[in-house]
């Protein structure tokens, strides 16, 4: 049944996870997604999941890496210096094929960094984060309720696709409180196990193994290509963006997550003061909305983009590959766990376009 | 005629890429004949990363396999989402009491209810012979070259005394496989460590004294009698820990 909550993002990514079918989760306390394994320690067990509080993010990496492979929908969420620690096990995860959720509540860096929100984590996630050639379907939700949408079809994917999925946030995505309505628990008592799990039931020559070992060179080419072939699909059918003011306007704002939030505000005071300004926002990070950039870059009346961050500049990368040069591409940002208003985005656009 | 051995039917027909008197192919066989007992409907190992690595190539259920160190947490989750599975990690001195430190010492002091199998050679196999966290002070390796030096690379770390210490640990053993009798009493050790495990006693882990004639320099022979003549006087036989015994 479908139920009107106010919920922290935190708060409802765990339930959404928990109504779309999660049933393991693992975890390590670290601000400011600390919200997340302390709904699950009391939630799980109520659904009848698993939850450990893990020694250290590696260790719960790993744990989501035998439940995953076992067949559970198995979950982890850390912030950034503790996503950096697990991607060892998510590189295992990815060339393994184990399907499975890591949330990232992101807070600024490098190093210790600070604990205020930040995008700062946008390459780690995007180009693959650990060692060797891998993706993940990456998410950049905007709002509590769009969290939630995400992560309640976030195992269908992940299970989908055989991937590792990340859902992007940021501190305030993770601490801001709003009305969500949470979808309704999905039952999956009756599916059975998939045919790939080592779920401990088979011998000899039915046996199941999970593992991203292949010492023969040509094995492991023939792996690195299948799985880029499923990179290819999810270009193709798994690609979000939103557009706001898009069709007529000379400036086109990007940005993502609780960014394109403020950004939406700046292209509103921008237009009433005559600005022609308008907003893409990618949601899926990878895969990117290139075409849809290139094609916007293609239009006449597109003067230039500007990619609006809490970083010192990641996603403006995927923005100038896409639009090719055809049109510039600038860059505002703050970063250190300052975050910029909407009246600071239009200042710029309104000084830069004179 | 009488059958008086037959392979285990947890051990798949694949020739095992061990070299000659390695104790590897012991410990698979007592492993496995030890799960071929249970008569298990669900069982799921976790291979680690050095010379075991193609551990899942051996045993014949299924396996996955973990990252450097991780096979404790992956087995973990396996058996956290499955608890009627029998579930179990075999690791090497270098995985296990290296860069798994963290991971062996959580899941013993948790009191996970799976069985570990500690194989303990005091050196670094699959990568050549370097010094591991086992190695014997004044031992030889290619990363200690005049023998481990206290002042350089302190001291051996003795996995089953530590481990005992812990709350958690149900069952922890140190066995040797130099002779029939020694092979016999590995035997029994690993054979409770599964049936603890089934009882649902929580964490076992048996430590295997083990050879490496290939890094040791050693012909198979001479390498048994150093297991015999050194290793053991280091790193005693004996029981650590035995909760069961503690229960009757």
């Amino acid at each position: 049944m479908e139920e009107k909550k106010l919920l922290k993002g935190n708060e409802a990514i765990a339930e959404a996870a928990i109504r779309g079918g999660c049933r393991a989760f693992f975890g390590y306390p670290i601000t400011p997604q600390n919200e997340i394994p302390e709904y699950m320690s009391f939630r799980m067990p109520e659904v009848g999941g698993v939850f450990i509080q893990s020694e250290s993010e590696v260790s719960a990496i790993n744990m989501v890496y035998g439940a995953g492979g076992a067949g559970a929908r198995a979950m982890t969420s850390s912030s950034s210096p503790g996503i950096s620690l697990k991607q060892e096990g998510i590189s295992y995860i990815a060339g393994a094929e184990i399907p499975c959720v890591i949330v990232n509540m992101v807070r600024s860096g490098p190093g210790l960094g600070g604990i205020q929100p930040a995008q700062c984590d946008y390459f780690q996630s995007v180009k693959g984060g650990g060692h060797g050639d891998y993706k993940m379907l990456v998410y950049g939700p905007n709002s509590v309720q769009e969290c939630v949408d995400i992560m309640y079809t976030a195992f269908d994917k992940a299970f989908e696709y055989r991937m590792p999925i990340m859902i992007l946030g940021d501190g305030m995505l993770g601490q801001i409180m709003e009305a969500v309505t949470l979808p309704p628990m999905k039952d999956f008592s009756n599916v059975p196990n998939a045919e790939w799990a080592t779920d401990g039931t088979r011998y000899g020559a039915d046996r199941r193994v999970v593992n991203s070992l292949y010492i023969q060179p040509d094995d492991l080419e023939a792996m690195n290509h299948k799985l880029f072939a499923k990179y290819d699909v999810l270009a193709e059918k798994e690609c979000r963006y939103e557009e706001y003011l898009c069709d007529d306007a000379d400036v086109i704002i990007t940005a993502y997550g609780t960014v394109a939030r403020i950004a939406k505000s700046a292209v509103d005071m921008l237009r009433a003061s005559g600005v022609k300004a308008g907003l893409l926002r990618p949601i899926t990070l990878f895969p990117f909305p290139c075409d849809r950039f290139a094609r916007l870059a293609a239009m006449p009346n597109v003067k230039k983009f500007v990619s609006v961050e809490l970083s010192m500049g990641q996603m403006v990368e995927d923005v100038r590959l896409s639009v090719n040069g055809m049109k510039p591409v600038e860059f505002y940002g703050r970063c250190g766990g300052n975050v910029m208003t909407s009246e600071d985005i239009a200042e710029y656009i309104t000084k830069e376009g004179k | 005629m009488a059958i008086v051995f037959e392979k285990p039917k947890m051990l798949t027909d694949k020739p095992t890429h061990y070299c000659p008197g390695c104790t590897h192919g012991l410990a698979h066989i007592l492993t496995a004949k030890a799960i071929d007992k249970l008569n298990a409907k669900k069982v799921i190992g976790v291979a680690p990363v050095g010379c075991a690595v193609f551990a899942y190539e051996y045993f014949n259920c299924d396996m996955q396999e973990a990252a450097h160190g991780r096979a404790p947490a992956v087995a973990t989750g396996i058996k956290r989402v499955i608890p009627d599975a029998i579930v179990f990690a075999y690791q090497g001195d270098g995985d296990l009491a290296s860069i798994g430190m963290a991971e062996i010492v959580h899941a013993a002091a948790r009191g996970e209810n799976i069985t570990v199998i500690f194989v303990n050679n005091a050196i670094y196999g699959m990568t050549g012979g370097q010094m591991a966290p086992t190695t014997m002070i004044g031992q030889k390796a290619t990363t200690c070259q005049s023998g481990r030096d206290v002042a350089l690379n302190g001291y051996p770390i003795h996995v089953s005394e530590m481990l005992s210490q812990l709350q958690g640990p149900c069952y922890i053993e140190r066995v040797a496989c130099y002779d029939v009798k020694h092979i016999k009493q590995a035997q029994k050790a690993i054979d409770k460590a599964f049936q603890n495990q089934v009882e649902g006693r929580g964490f076992s882990m048996i430590e295997i004294l083990a050879t490496c004639p290939t890094n040791w320099g050693m012909s198979p022979q001479d390498s048994l009698k150093y297991v015999e003549d050194v290793m053991c006087k280091v790193y005693p036989l004996g029981v650590y820990k035995d909760t069961t015994k503690e229960e009757a």
